[in-house]
């Protein structure tokens, strides 16, 4: 009676490994706690403890073979006296852990994972205010259904002027100028969105939605399941999200956990000018309710935006703003401004860091983070917000449950300071992150 | 507005397929049948029966937690909303909803709403929508007494009236928001709330079928034609506890029974139509006869019905593209 002895996991989340070494050969005696092999991970090295006794019939998997799948046959062993045929074992039931896990041996798991953007050609320099106007402009050509609707967007042009020119060429039955009444406005484009239009809500600040926030949890995103999939609520929620420039607490806070949270929403954060327009547009076709989070401090800064009519980005993709080997740090609107400029400083004294763009934060592109980690071995995560229950302590989480075995340093957060937001200039710097915040974060954990 | 036999009738067997399909909740609800919470609407079913006889297939509404009376007056299924109740598959949300949520989009009913005041704020959206597009459409809010009391409902106000739109508002005051009075915590009147946005409003007595279809007739007609919005104030009452368990400690002694012998809208329509010799009581039995078998029979279907399969519970969450 022979035995298949199989590929040991090291831990719960290991998925293969590399056969190190073979401590036995073909012929020899095995007895029970006998070290066998050495198995190799990145993260470690394990011995492997014969279970049954018996000789050593044959070797399946030679030493120095990587990327062996855990379960995966890799020696026979047979009782004494047996013999043992030459002809190969059956195949193993296939892990279908293991199987979806990316080859070792493949030479970069990111590049797999994280598609770099497509090309979309020629670009323009806008700002990011330009680069969201036109994106309602365009998505309101091609679709008579769609209409903006909040304070000030239509005679004022926006109280940020993100709606400039919209009410000329679209005229006042599209673009809703609305009494500041943000519960009642907010249930209506909801029930408007119910009933076959597809309203785009301009929150003065998402400071003023927490007035409407019962409509956009209780309807918007609940009501599809409510109903068997009945109702849908295809609507974007779009405006200034989180801190601007002394404007006090009431105005300066980040809502990004709280919808993140949400079942049924889907939550956006664009950073660069050519996320405002591509992500818009994706959040203006969905048939879902998307809370699209922009920041008043980016509204004026300029990027490159592809000038191809079709340029969309999708939801739920992030992006990998500068390649790195050290450290993974993960941020999303105007914090992946500051987490490049801990990267420039980290790279002067000679610390390679990966910045992540998440763009998306529902659904959270996951794939893109852990393959980063995995390649880095550390993580840090970088928001605006506050600390508990935020958007760090979710990808921290993702990260421990994902591939806790390729962290060489338990992962950090970075994050505003767990205070309403001060007035004071002073005050309110000391309060948010700032690059020597995240270098200090990094140089801790490398 | 004078109606025909077949309306007569036709109304009169909306309000007993309510009136049976409550009492028979209540009671299969005391019977420990019915897995979730429930408010019911017995006595209050001249209302939802005199608004939405006016209402066509291009009109919605938006409900309340009382919502299962307007359900059947917009002509959702009744084994649907049984089936529903008691968390079913053949529910009409198939068993996600409940009570609460109750919802048929292709019948107009845009849900029964957990939320006290959460109706008003959509129904204008359904009206924009319908303003938009150029339907034809109106809708109509059904609230209590207590949603009265919600911001959203007087910021719907302001916005229907500042936007024209074809909506009707319909406080339906029994008297209770959950046990609070309303005599007592409802300030001004609502006629004078509604007259401080600027909209039409009139105060009918909710046991009258007539009274209310007439008010609902001349606001639907007005919403239609351009003429923005309205509001129907009916005072009426309940004969259940706000929730299925409550013990209805605020209520006096003998109020219901004497509600319910006195002010019932069943006998006041039965009475009327057949002393002006319009219908005949044995037309009126015959629907009483009919309706308790539909109501038995939407329980049997209910309760033989197959429980949700547990691959539902992840769907529905997003419209995937």
């Amino acid at each position: 009676m022979s035995t298949q002895i199989l590929m040991p996991a090291l831990s719960p989340t290991m998925t293969e490994g590399k056969l190190a070494k073979w401590l036995k050969k073909v012929g020899d005696d095995v007895r029970s706690g006998d070290v066998i092999a050495e198995i190799e991970t990145d993260k470690a090295t394990m011995e492997v403890e014969a279970v049954d006794e018996g000789k050593l019939a044959k070797i399946l998997v030679e030493e120095g073979a990587e990327g062996v799948a855990v379960n995966t046959p890799i020696a026979v062993l047979a009782s004494d006296g047996e013999t043992v045929s030459a002809q190969p074992p059956a195949a193993p039931a296939p892990a279908p852990i293991a199987a979806a896990a990316p080859l070792a041996a493949a030479p970069a798991p990111v590049a797999a994972a994280a598609a770099p953007d497509k090309d979309w050609g020629p670009t323009t320099p806008q700002t990011v205010r330009e680069a969201l106007r036109d994106a309602m402009a365009l998505e309101m050509r091609a679709d008579d259904r769609v209409f903006l609707l909040g304070e000030e967007v239509a005679q004022y042009q926006g109280a940020y002027k993100i709606s400039q020119g919209l009410l000329d060429e679209f005229g006042p039955r599209r673009v809703i100028d609305s009494p500041i009444t943000e519960h009642a406005f907010t249930g209506m484009a909801v029930g408007a969105a119910m009933n076959g239009l597809r309203p785009i809500v301009e929150f003065m600040t998402f400071n003023f939605a927490m007035q409407a926030i019962d409509q956009i949890i209780n309807s918007a995103a609940k009501t599809l399941y409510m109903s068997g999939g009945q109702m849908g609520c295809p609507i974007v929620f779009r405006g200034p999200n989180g801190a601007a420039s002394r404007v006090g607490a009431q105005h300066s806070q980040c809502y990004a956990s709280w919808y993140a949270h949400c079942p049924g929403l889907k939550v956006v954060a664009p950073w660069s000018a050519a996320d405002a327009k591509g992500l818009l547009r994706a959040a203006i076709r969905d048939p879902n309710p998307v809370i699209f989070l922009e920041n008043e401090i980016l509204y004026g800064q300029t990027g490159d935006v592809p000038t191809d009519a079709d340029f969309v980005l999708p939801i739920g993709k992030a992006k990998i703003e500068r390649a790195g080997t050290d450290v993974t740090i993960v941020a999303f609107s105007i914090m992946v401004g500051t987490a490049l400029k801990a990267a420039e400083i980290l790279a002067e004294q000679g610390v390679s860091a990966e910045v992540i763009n998440l763009r998306s934060l529902r659904p959270l592109d996951t794939e893109t983070i852990v393959a980063s980690v995995k390649k880095t071995s550390r993580l840090v995560s970088v928001e605006e917000g506050w600390p508990f229950a935020g958007i760090g302590a979710e990808i921290t989480m993702q990260i421990v449950e994902n591939c806790f075995d390729w962290l060489d340093a338990p992962p950090a957060r970075v994050h505003g300071l767990d205070v309403p937001l001060p007035y004071a200039a002073n005050l309110e710097k000391l309060a948010l992150p700032q690059p020597d915040w995240i270098v200090n974060a990094v140089k801790k954990l490398v | 507005m004078q109606l025909n036999r077949e309306q007569l009738l036709a109304a009169y067997r909306m309000m007993r397929t309510i009136r049976d399909f409550e009492d028979r909740v209540h009671t299969e609800f005391s019977a420990g049948g019915i897995p979730g919470f429930v408010h019911l609407y017995a006595g209050e079913e001249a209302s939802a029966v005199g608004i939405c006889m006016n209402l066509d297939e291009r009109d919605k509404i938006a409900s309340t937690h009382r919502g299962h009376g307007h359900c059947i007056a917009k002509g959702c299924d009744v084994d649907g909303m049984m089936g529903e109740i008691f968390g079913k598959s053949n529910g009409l949300c198939g068993g996600k909803g409940g009570s609460m949520h109750i919802a048929d989009l292709s019948k107009g009913m845009m849900g029964a709403n957990g939320i006290v005041g959460g109706g008003p704020p959509l129904i204008c959206g359904a009206a924009l929508t319908a303003k938009t597009l150029k339907t034809g459409g109106v809708a109509v809010a059904f609230m209590g007494d207590g949603a009265s009391n919600q911001g959203t409902t007087m910021e719907s106000f302001n916005l229907a009236k500042a936007w024209n739109l074809p909506v009707i508002f319909v406080v339906e005051d029994n008297g209770y928001a959950e046990s609070t009075g309303s005599n007592w915590s409802v300030s001004g009147t609502q006629l004078g709330r509604a007259a401080g946005f600027g909209i039409p409003a009139v105060q009918v007595d909710g046991l009258d079928f007539f009274a209310i279809y007439d008010a609902a007739h001349e606001a639907v007609e007005r919403a239609r034609n351009g003429g923005g919005p309205s509001l129907i104030h009916g005072k009426l009452n309940r004969y259940y506890g706000h929730f299925e368990g409550d013990a209805m400690t605020y209520r006096g002694e003998g109020e219901v029974e004497m509600l319910r012998r006195d002010h019932d809208p069943l006998n006041f329509f039965r009475k009327r139509v057949t002393e002006a010799g319009l219908l005949e009581a044995a037309q009126l039995d015959e629907i009483d006869a009919t309706v308790q078998a539909e109501i038995d029979a939407s329980v049997v279907k209910a309760k033989g019905a197959a429980m949700p399969v547990a691959s539902k519970l992840l769907t529905d969450v997003y419209v995937s593209y």
